[in-house]
């Protein structure tokens, strides 16, 4: 994994401190081209992978970098599944049932299966979420995915019922029909790295808010810092700056002397904040990694 | 510490799946969960080792509980609290409380008499800008509040579809009891229970059996008017966004999920920190670390009120009493009669000499 992953929030209306800038940025980024913008400055900053949801509009970004070989030879998708408010909304809609035969292929066997509201053995949840991933993963076709994630609502709707089986499906699904590496995200990263260890994935890669203040740092701030120490986990950190509370400098110096972190993962919509960040990892995770 | 409590999530929808896992990772939490569809407790059954029952009365009668979280669709509320409690068992009910605030009203005294922790899931009383909210209000940095616009938009009902429970006013659903219940809520604990409705109107913009939208005049006789506007057939907005903005003679007061800013004209003892102009506090200083997170902590957190209070023996809730569920649920009952009729709803309180009326103040 590179050092340094570019983050999708600010393209799509998500800023964790104000609802007035979230606005701000979806109007800015409503066209492909704005935000194919961005990811250019990134790109030609040397920054080469793209973390993303998997959002409609992803599939526009990942037209455009298919269209072009030449000008992305190095793009890389990281892709984040499932686009939860997607699934959330058609809960809502359809129910828990409805909406995952509307997520279905419609003449697929589970489909079937959904519609007659037949009761579901072990080896139907694994079919229909293996159908659900590769439904996720069309737009990616014929572009780079190296490490692909689950998103944390649903990693930690999972991990808190105790359904950690499925994140195992997930797990072997990636490696075998992808052949890339499962990695998933998650605000509760302790308790997930026990669960997927007693899941028999050994040195996991996490992605999670790691940050010196410890924001959203769940299950404690001191368990974070164990867990990373215990070289059991290959960690990407998020929300490294906790939106804005602390200084960059700051934020990643503290950041690149932890053990396990691998990568950070941020967010921004200016050159300059780009160039910024890029040089701070530039100038203190040379050595670290 | 005694021993782990015995809480049983009821209802396994998007709501009640989010308290299940939550319930299921808090530390002095043992879950068991209950829910009819086959669907839903057939695919956990066999992967989780949670017992889940399909029927909730043969749940009642073989587990012993200290505690219930109900998640059902609004309508199966009132008889199935009033079963738990009868049972002397703790209830967290989501909201709305019950569709007939009679309903609300008795099973608060019956909580009461039992001595239960008896809680209501309104949520938005945990988000750090709103409780930030509440304590300069209740500082009285604000001076004599005025002008209240409370508005909640999102994207819910976003074109004519086929029914669900939540589409039926019937069963609890409509904008008024999902999402107008939030900002309501959250001014009944900024002013208590308005004295006049007016001016409500409960409109469709896409469904066929229920409201899609919301306007209501809210007053209270020595407090503010307040506005109310939700609408949830909005798809500008990702998800649901909630804010409040107030004025009072001393500033200006807003707050939404992320931030509360405070506009100060002078500065006031009762606030120490905030100075004249204004003051933005974020989501990052607001907020409490939460023991496991899921969707917000404001979830977690009351969760953990809740699991805490029944397991520290305590005979009511710290937040979100089932009779401030029922002040809310009166307020929704207002505005339904004032959209329906068309009529002011309630009376203005004598200034001078306030005394306790009926709660819709006629006759």
């Amino acid at each position: 994994m590179d050092r340094l992953l570019f983050g999708d929030n600010q393209f799509f209306g998500i800023n964790h401190m104000s609802e007035e800038k979230a606005r701000a940025q979806a109007m800015r980024f409503q066209k492909t081209d704005a935000i194919m913008d961005v990811l250019d400055i990134a790109y030609d900053e040397g920054i080469r992978t793209f973390m993303c949801t998997t959002h409609d509009r992803i599939a526009a970004i990942a037209d455009r970098v298919r269209a072009n070989p030449a000008r992305y030879p190095d793009f890389q998708f990281y892709p984040c599944m499932p686009y939860a408010h997607k699934y959330a909304n058609a809960m809502t809609e359809y129910g828990m049932v409805g909406a995952l035969k509307h997520f279905m292929p419609d003449d697929g066997l589970f489909a079937t299966a959904l519609a007659g509201g037949k009761a579901l053995a072990t080896k139907e949840v694994d079919g229909i979420a293996k159908v659900l991933i590769d439904m996720e993963m069309k737009m990616f076709a014929g572009t780079k995915t190296p490490v692909i994630f689950v998103q944390n609502i649903f990693t930690d709707l999972l991990l808190g019922m105790g359904f950690t089986r499925a994140l195992r499906i997930f797990y072997d699904h990636i490696v075998e029909k992808y052949d890339a590496e499962p990695a998933f995200i998650t605000m509760n990263m302790p308790m997930l790295l026990d669960a997927l260890e007693k899941e028999g994935i050994e040195r996991p890669i996490i992605c999670s808010n790691i940050n010196k203040i410890g924001f959203r740092m769940a299950g404690g701030f001191d368990a974070y810092l164990d867990a990373l120490k215990s070289g059991r986990v290959r960690a990407i950190a998020m929300s490294v700056y906790a939106s804005g509370a602390i200084p960059a400098d700051e934020a990643i110096h503290w950041v690149s002397e932890l053990p396990g972190v691998e990568s950070i993962v941020f967010g921004a919509s200016s050159a300059g904040n780009i160039r910024g960040t890029k040089a701070l990892v530039d100038k203190y995770m040379k050595e670290a990694a | 510490m005694t021993d782990k409590v015995r809480v049983a999530v009821v209802g396994l929808g998007k709501m009640g799946i989010s308290h299940f896992g939550m319930v299921n990772a808090h530390p002095d939490a043992e879950t068991l969960a209950c829910d009819g569809s086959g669907f839903m407790v057939d695919a956990l059954t066999k992967n989780i080792a949670t017992p889940i029952y399909k029927d909730y009365d043969t749940l009642l009668e073989k587990e012993p509980l200290d505690a219930v979280i109900i998640a059902t669709p609004s309508r199966l509320h009132a008889p199935m609290v009033k079963a738990a409690l009868d049972r002397d068992i703790h209830v967290f009910c989501e909201k709305p409380f019950c569709l007939d605030w009679g309903d609300s009203a008795a099973l608060t005294d019956l909580a009461a008499e039992k001595g239960r922790v008896a809680q209501v899931g309104y949520h938005y009383r945990y988000v750090g800008a709103f409780q930030e909210m509440k304590r300069i209000l209740d500082s009285g940095a604000l001076g004599k509040v005025t002008h209240v616009l409370a508005e909640a938009y999102g994207p819910v009902v976003l074109r004519p579809k086929r029914a669900t429970w939540r589409t039926q006013k019937e069963e609890g659903g409509g904008c008024l009891y999902d999402y107008a219940a939030h900002p309501l809520n959250l001014l009944n604990w900024y002013f208590g229970a308005p004295d006049q409705v007016m001016g409500s109107v409960l409109g469709q913009v896409f469904s066929e059996g229920t409201d899609d939208q919301v306007f209501s005049t809210l007053q209270w006789t020595d407090g503010p008017t307040a506005q109310l506007s939700v609408n949830w057939s909005d798809e500008s907005h990702r998800k649901m966004s909630t804010k409040i903005a107030m004025i009072g003679t001393n500033g200006r007061l807003y707050a939404d999920r992320q931030e509360c800013q405070l506009f100060l004209r002078d500065p006031h003892d009762g606030l120490p920190g905030y100075e004249p102009g204004w003051t933005v506090k974020y989501t990052t200083e607001l907020t409490d670390e939460v023991w496991f997170y899921l969707r917000g902590e404001e979830y977690s957190a009351q969760i953990a009120d809740f699991v805490e209070a029944v397991r520290d023996g305590k005979s009511g809730a710290v937040e979100n009493s089932f009779a401030s569920a029922t002040e809310t649920d009166r307020t929704l009952a207002m505005i339904i009669e004032n959209a329906e009729t068309g009529q002011t709803v309630g009376e203005a309180r004598a200034m001078q000499a306030p005394k306790k009326r009926g709660w819709f103040g006629r006759g």
